[in-house]
C-alpha cells in the first residue's frame, strides 16, 4: 500500500523502505518512523479499541504519554502486549497486531459495551457485582478480565537476555530537549561527570517536532551540532531509549535503555533491556510537557489527536494525519499547529478558538470564541460539530482534529517522594513544587519554562549553578530563540453535552464518571482517582489527570490548587518485568557453588542437590543401581564395613585468633572452650540469645591463641557475622580477629573401620591412635609436603577424620583419596547418606536445628555451661523453657519393621482421637536404616527422656501415614561411641 | 539507598545486612532481672523520625555501624563503627 499521507519533510529516511505488518496487512514506512507514524502515513488512523466499552481508537498523541494505541509486537516468544505504537521504533519485519479486540479490530464483538454504557459507569464493579459474593470469582471477575483485557501474553519464556547497569554522575540531566542538552553543552564544558538520558531514539525532544530556528539553526538541527559537540566530551554519556523511571533516596534514580527493542532480534551478546541505577550528585529534569485535550463529546474517535502531536507528526515525520485537518485550542499553542500544517500544503480548514476576541490567523479559517461539541465517524472522524459564538451550531467536515488544552509540564519525577507541585494560573498548569528529592533540579518546560529561549536559559542556569556548587566555572553562551509567552484561557472541558465526553481515553473515564463521583460523595482527588479509576492505566493519567481534577475543583466550587493532586509513583512510563528480573531468572535466580569435589563427582554421574549456596553430591549411583535406595544403603553398609569418604566442604569455616579467643569462644559458645587443650576438638553448641540454638559444629585449638571454627553448612554466613556482632559490639575490648576460611580449605571426611589405613597412605606424619587420638587436630602435610589439616571427629559414628588442603587442592585430593581407597573398597558418599549415618547416630541436624528448639529440647541441656556468661546462657534459665513435660529429642522406630513412618508425623497417644490437645510432638527426620533394616526417625516428643520404651502413633494426615512407633534413644547406632576411639 | 560507611565511603544498601534498633548494643548483665532481658531481645519503641539502628558492612569490610537516620524524611545523618565508639563496652 502507498504511503497516501506522507508528506514532505521530516527526520526519515525516505532511501530506504522498511515493510512491516499491521493485522496481517502489509506496509512500507522508513527509519526514523514510529509503528504510529508509519501507519499515518499509510492513511491507518484506527489502531487499537478502548480498556471498557471497546470503542475504535486511534493515536491521542506522538510520544510515551499514548493512551489509545497500544498494540501487540512479534510473534512467539517474544510478543510483547500494551505497547505504544506511538514510541514502538520502526523496523523492517516488524509484526504488529491491535488488540482488545475479537473477531476484528473494525469489527469487535463487545463494542455492545459501548450501548450499555449506562451499565459501565464508575463504580459499577462496586454497585453490579455485590451479590452473591461466591459469584465473584468464578463467574464475575473472569467475565470482567476476558471483557476489559489488554493485549495477551505468549506464555512462552522470554528468550532474550536483560541487564542491570550501574553508573555513577555528578549530574543526571532527563531528557534531552533543548532545555537538557544547554544544561548538559554547559555541564559537560565544565568537566561534570554527566549523563543525558532520553526515552526517544532521537535526542532534541519537541526541537525535532517544531519548525523554529535556534541560532542559524533548524531546531533539529542544533540538537544535533550540539549531540557531536557532546559525543567528543570524555565525561558526558549520552543515552537515547532511555527512560528515567524514578527517583529514590539519596541521588539514586532507575533508568529503562531499550538497547534491543528497535530491531527484530537483539545483537549477538546485547540484552535486549538494560535496567540501570545512576549514582548521582544532582540531576537536571529536563522533561517537557505534556498537552491535554479538551473533553467534548465523543471526542475520542480515531483521528482525534493533541494538536502538539498533530504537528510533530508533520513535523518530524512527514505525515498529514488527515487532508482536512481542523484545530480545537483555548491557546496560542495550538494556532502554531494549524499555521505548520498549512504550510506543509495540508487543507487546515477551520481553527476553533474558545477563546473570545484576539487576533485572527491569516488565511485560515479561524472561529473566535468557538467550541467543538460533537464529532462523527465510526471507526474514523468524519466530521466535527461546532458551536460558533452566537450559539449557532454548524458540521464541518474533517478527517483529522488537533485538540489542544494547554500544557502540563511533567513533574511526575519531582513528587515521587511525595512532593505535591505548584498551581501557576499564568499557564494554567502544575510546575515543580518544594520538597522534592535532595539536588534534584528542574529547567525547561518541565519547570514551567515553556518557550525555547526559556528552556535553553533555564536549562545552561540550572547547570552553571550545580558546576558552581561543585567548585567549577560553567560559562555559558545562549543561542537565540522564540520566547513567545504562553497565552491561554482554560477551557477544562466544553460544556452542556448529553453523551460522553472522555477526560481518561485508556481507562475510559469521562466527564459524568467525574460528576457521579461528585455527585456520591468521592470528592477527594485520591477517592475521585479509586473511584473512577481515573489515571490508573498504564499512561497514568498523562493526558487526563489535570482535566480530572480541575472538574472536581469546579463541581466543589474550590480552587484546583485546593483540590490538589494525586502523587505520582514510579515507574514513569510502564516497565517489563524482564528489566526488573535482569539476570536473576532460572537458575541465575539463585545461583550455586559447586564443591571442590564436583567434577570428579560428574565424571562418575552423581546426583546432586542444592544445599545452601551449594551443589552437593546427593549420592553416587553405580552400574545396576536402579533405586536411589540401593545406591544409599550400599554407600552406608561399605562406610560401616570399611571406609568412605564425603566432601564436607561446605560447611563453614571461621579462624580465630588473638589472646581472648579462648575467652571469646567461652562467651559465643555454651559450652567452655579455653580450657580446651592446643591439638584437640570440641564439639560446640551455639545458641542465640533468646536460649534457641542456633548451630552446632567442632571448634579445634591450632595453637595456643588460634582456634578453627566449623559451622553448619546453612549457617556459615549468619554465624560469622553474629560473632563480627559480639566482637565489635559486644566485647570490643577483647583482643580477637575473625576471617571466614570456608572457601580457603577443600575438607572431606573419610569414615569407617579403615578410615585411618587410607589415610596413613597419603599424611606424612603418624596418625596411629597413639600420636593422634580422638578428638585430635593438627596441621599436617600429605602426600610428601603439601600442608593439610587434619581433624578426628566423626559425623557418622564410626572412626572418622576430616582432611583440609587448601582449596585448589581439592580435586587433586579425592583422585587421589579414591586411588589409594581402592584397596579397603572405599566408597564416596553423598547427603543422603551422610543424613542416614547422622540419624542412626542420634546428632541433630537441619530438621532437629529449627530455630525454636532450646538446648534442653535436644537433649544437650548440659552442655550449656551455668559457671559463665555466654549468649543465650541467661534466656536458657527462663522458666518457660525449663517446664517439666516440654519437647525431648528421641528417636523412634516401627513396631513392625517393615512398616514405613513419615517424617513430619505427629505423636499421638495409642487410642487417642487426633486432635491439637492429644498432639505430643513431632517427627524431624526420618531415614531408612540399612544397618537396622527398618525405617528410623528423630522426633521432638513431650517428656519424652520418660517414654524411652513405650509405644505411640505417628500420623501424618498429608501422606495418610498412621504407623504404631516405638520411642527408643535417638542413639540407634553404637550408643557407646567404642567405634569412635578405635 | 545509601550508606556512607567510615571505611568503605558510599555504598549501595545492597552490600548492608539489616540486623536492628540500637538496642542490641546495651545487653543486660548475665543476673539481670528477667524483665531487663525481655526489653533487650523483644521491646522496641517504633518511633516516626530520627532513629539509630544497626548494619553490618556484610558485602564489605565486615563493620558494624551505627547508623542514625530519619525515617520520615530517609535522610542519614550519620554512620559510625561501633567499634570506634567510646564506651562502646557494654
Amino acid at each position: 500500500m502507498s504511503q497516501s499521507h506522507r508528506i514532505g519533510g521530516g527526520q526519515i529516511d525516505r532511501t530506504q523502505p522498511l515493510n512491516f505488518t499491521f493485522d496481517g496487512k502489509s506496509f512500507v514506512g522508513h527509519p526514523g518512523d514510529t509503528l504510529a507514524s508509519a501507519l499515518l502515513a499509510n492513511g491507518v488512523q484506527l489502531m487499537g479499541r478502548s480498556f471498557k466499552y471497546h470503542r475504535p481508537r486511534g493515536p491521542l498523541s506522538a510520544g510515551s504519554e499514548e493512551p489509545n494505541a497500544l498494540v501487540e509486537l512479534r510473534s512467539g516468544a517474544r510478543q510483547e502486549p500494551n505497547t505504544r505504537a506511538t514510541v514502538a521504533e520502526l523496523f523492517d519485519g516488524l509484526q504488529a497486531r491491535s488488540q482488545n479486540r475479537w473477531p476484528s479490530l473494525a469489527y469487535d464483538a463487545l463494542s455492545i459495551n459501548d450501548r450499555l454504557n449506562s451499565f459501565f459507569t464508575a463504580g459499577f464493579y462496586y454497585k453490579t457485582f455485590m451479590w452473591p459474593a461466591a459469584f465473584w470469582e468464578k463467574l464475575y471477575e473472569p467475565i470482567i478480565r476476558r471483557a476489559a483485557g489488554l493485549g495477551s501474553m505468549s506464555r512462552l519464556e522470554d528468550p532474550d537476555d536483560y541487564d542491570k547497569g550501574f553508573l555513577h554522575c555528578d549530574l543526571l540531566i532527563i531528557g534531552a530537549g533543548p532545555a537538557g542538552l544547554m544544561a548538559a553543552l554547559t555541564a559537560g564544558r565544565a568537566g561534570l561527570r554527566v549523563v543525558l538520558a532520553d526515552e526517544d531514539f532521537r535526542m532534541g525532544g519537541r526541537l525535532n517536532a517544531e519548525t523554529y530556528a535556534v541560532g542559524d539553526h533548524s531546531g533539529a538541527d542544533w540538537a544535533t551540532a550540539v549531540q557531536s559537540e557532546l559525543v567528543s566530551l570524555p565525561n558526558v554519556r549520552l543515552m537515547t531509549r532511555t527512560t528515567v523511571v524514578g527517583a529514590f533516596d539519596h541521588g539514586i534514580y532507575s533508568a529503562v535503555e531499550r538497547v534491543s527493542d528497535h530491531l527484530p532480534t537483539p545483537l549477538a551478546g546485547k540484552p535486549r533491556q538494560t535496567l540501570w541505577r545512576i549514582y548521582t550528585a544532582h540531576a537536571l529534569l529536563t522533561g517537557g510537557a505534556t498537552e491535554r485535550p479538551i473533553p467534548f463529546e465523543n471526542n475520542d474517535r480515531p483521528g482525534i489527536m493533541l494538536a502538539g502531536s498533530l504537528r510533530a507528526y508533520a513535523n518530524r515525520w512527514g505525515v498529514a494525519a488527515g487532508d482536512r485537518v481542523a484545530i480545537f485550542t483555548n491557546n496560542d499553542d495550538g494556532l502554531r499547529s494549524a499555521t505548520d500544517l498549512q504550510s506543509k500544503g495540508v487543507d487546515v480548514v477551520a481553527v476553533i478558538d474558545s477563546r473570545e476576541g484576539g487576533t485572527l490567523l491569516p488565511g485560515i479559517r479561524h472561529l473566535r470564541g468557538a467550541q467543538v461539541i460533537d464529532s462523527a465517524g465510526r471507526l474514523g472522524l468524519k466530521s466535527i460539530t461546532v458551536r460558533g459564538p452566537n450559539g449557532k451550531v454548524e458540521t464541518i467536515s474533517a478527517n483529522a482534529l488537533g485538540v489542544s488544552g494547554g500544557w502540563n509540564p511533567n513533574v511526575n519525577i519531582t513528587s515521587h517522594h511525595r512532593s505535591r507541585p505548584d498551581w501557576r494560573d499564568d499557564i494554567a498548569a502544575f510546575v515543580p513544587g518544594s520538597g522534592g528529592p535532595a539536588n534534584l533540579h528542574c529547567a525547561g518546560a518541565a519547570a514551567g519554562h515553556m518557550s525555547t529561549h526559556a528552556a535553553l536559559k533555564s536549562g545552561a542556569e540550572a547547570a552553571r549553578h550545580i558546576a558552581e556548587s561543585m567548585g567549577k566555572q560553567a560559562p555559558y553562551v545562549l543561542p537565540v530563540a522564540e520566547d513567545a509567552p504562553v497565552q491561554i484561557t482554560p477551557l477544562w472541558y466544553v460544556p452542556g453535552g448529553k453523551g460522553r465526553a472522555w477526560i481518561d481515553q485508556q481507562n475510559d473515564v469521562t466527564v459524568k464518571d467525574i460528576k457521579l463521583a461528585h455527585q456520591e460523595n468521592f470528592t477527594s482527588v485520591e477517592h475521585m482517582k479509586r473511584y473512577t479509576t481515573l489515571g490508573m492505566a498504564t499512561d497514568q493519567g498523562k493526558t487526563g489527570n489535570v482535566i480530572g481534577l480541575a472538574l472536581m475543583a469546579e463541581l466543589t466550587g474550590q480552587s484546583i490548587p485546593a483540590t490538589g493532586t494525586t502523587i505520582y509513583r514510579p515507574p514513569y512510563t510502564p516497565v517489563a518485568m524482564g528489566a526488573l528480573a535482569g539476570r536473576s531468572r532460572g537458575k541465575e535466580f539463585k545461583p550455586f557453588r559447586l564443591t571442590p569435589s564436583h567434577k570428579w563427582a560428574a565424571e562418575q554421574g552423581a546426583i546432586f542437590v542444592e544445599v545452601g549456596n551449594w551443589l552437593r553430591t546427593q549420592w553416587l549411583p553405580r552400574p545396576g543401581e536402579t533405586t536411589w535406595r540401593q545406591s544409599v544403603d550400599r554407600e552406608v553398609l561399605q562406610t560401616r564395613k570399611s571406609v568412605g569418604i564425603c566432601d564436607v566442604t561446605t560447611l563453614g569455616k571461621i579462624d580465630i585468633q588473638g589472646t581472648d579467643a579462648g575467652l571469646f569462644l567461652d562467651r559465643v559458645y555454651a559450652n567452655t572452650f579455653s580450657t580446651l587443650p592446643v591439638g584437640k576438638c570440641r564439639y560446640g553448641l551455639m545458641l542465640r540469645e533468646d536460649g534457641m540454638v542456633f548451630d552446632d559444629g567442632t571448634t579445634a585449638r591450632m595453637a595456643e591463641h588460634e582456634y578453627v571454627m566449623t559451622t553448619t553448612t546453612a549457617n556459615a554466613v549468619t554465624v560469622f557475622r553474629h560473632l563480627e556482632f559480639c566482637r565489635q559490639c559486644l566485647w570490643p575490648d577483647l583482643d580477637v580477629q575473625l576471617i571466614s576460611t570456608t572457601e580457603a580449605w577443600a575438607q572431606y571426611s573419610v569414615a569407617g573401620p579403615n578410615a585411618r589405613n587410607l589415610l596413613a597412605k597419603l599424611v606424612d606424619q603418624d596418625i596411629s591412635d597413639a600420636a593422634f587420638p580422638y578428638m585430635g587436630a593438627g596441621n599436617i602435610t600429605v602426600c610428601g609436603g603439601l600442608r593439610a589439616r587434619l581433624f578426628r571427629i566423626s559425623f557418622s559414628g564410626e572412626l572418622a577424620y576430616e582432611i583440609a588442603v587448601p582449596t585448589r587442592y581439592g580435586d587433586a585430593l579425592i583422585r587421589k583419596l579414591v586411588e589409594v581407597g581402592a584397596e579397603f573398597d572405599a566408597v564416596v558418599y553423598g547427603t543422603e547418606t551422610l543424613g542416614v549415618m547422622r540419624i542412626e547416630k542420634g546428632h541433630v541436624a537441619g530438621g532437629e536445628l529449627n530455630g525454636q528448639s532450646s538446648a534442653l529440647n535436644m537433649g544437650l541441656g548440659k552442655m550449656v555451661s551455668k559457671k559463665k556468661d555466654s549468649i543465650g546462657m541467661a534466656m536458657t534459665l527462663r522458666e518457660g523453657l525449663n517446664q517439666p513435660g516440654g519437647l525431648r529429642l528421641v528417636g523412634v522406630r516401627p513396631v513392625d519393621p517393615a512398616a514405613s513412618i513419615s517424617a513430619g508425623s505427629h505423636f499421638l497417644p495409642l487410642g487417642a482421637a487426633p486432635t491439637a490437645e492429644n498432639d505430643g510432638g513431632w517427627l524431624t527426620s526420618k531415614v531408612f536404616s540399612p544397618h537396622l533394616g527398618c525405617d528410623i526417625a528423630l522426633g521432638y516428643l513431650k517428656a519424652g527422656d520418660q517414654k524411652i520404651g513405650t509405644r505411640m502413633r505417628a500420623v501424618n494426615f498429608l501422606t495418610q501415614v498412621d504407623t504404631e512407633v516405638e520411642i527408643v534413644s535417638p542413639h540407634f547406632f553404637d550408643p557407646e561411641g567404642e567405634r569412635l576411639r578405635a | 539507598m545509601r550508606l556512607t560507611c567510615p571505611l568503605c565511603g558510599p555504598r549501595d544498601r545492597r552490600e548492608f545486612y539489616y540486623y536492628g534498633a540500637e538496642d542490641y548494643l546495651h545487653r543486660p548483665a548475665p543476673d539481670a532481672p528477667i524483665e531487663a532481658w525481655d526489653d533487650h531481645l523483644h521491646l522496641r519503641t517504633n518511633l516516626a523520625g530520627v532513629i539509630k539502628d544497626l548494619w553490618y558492612h556484610e558485602g564489605g569490610c565486615a563493620s558494624w555501624l551505627l547508623v542514625t537516620r530519619n525515617t520520615i524524611t530517609h535522610e542519614v545523618l550519620s554512620v559510625e563503627r561501633v567499634a570506634d565508639r567510646k564506651g562502646a563496652s557494654a
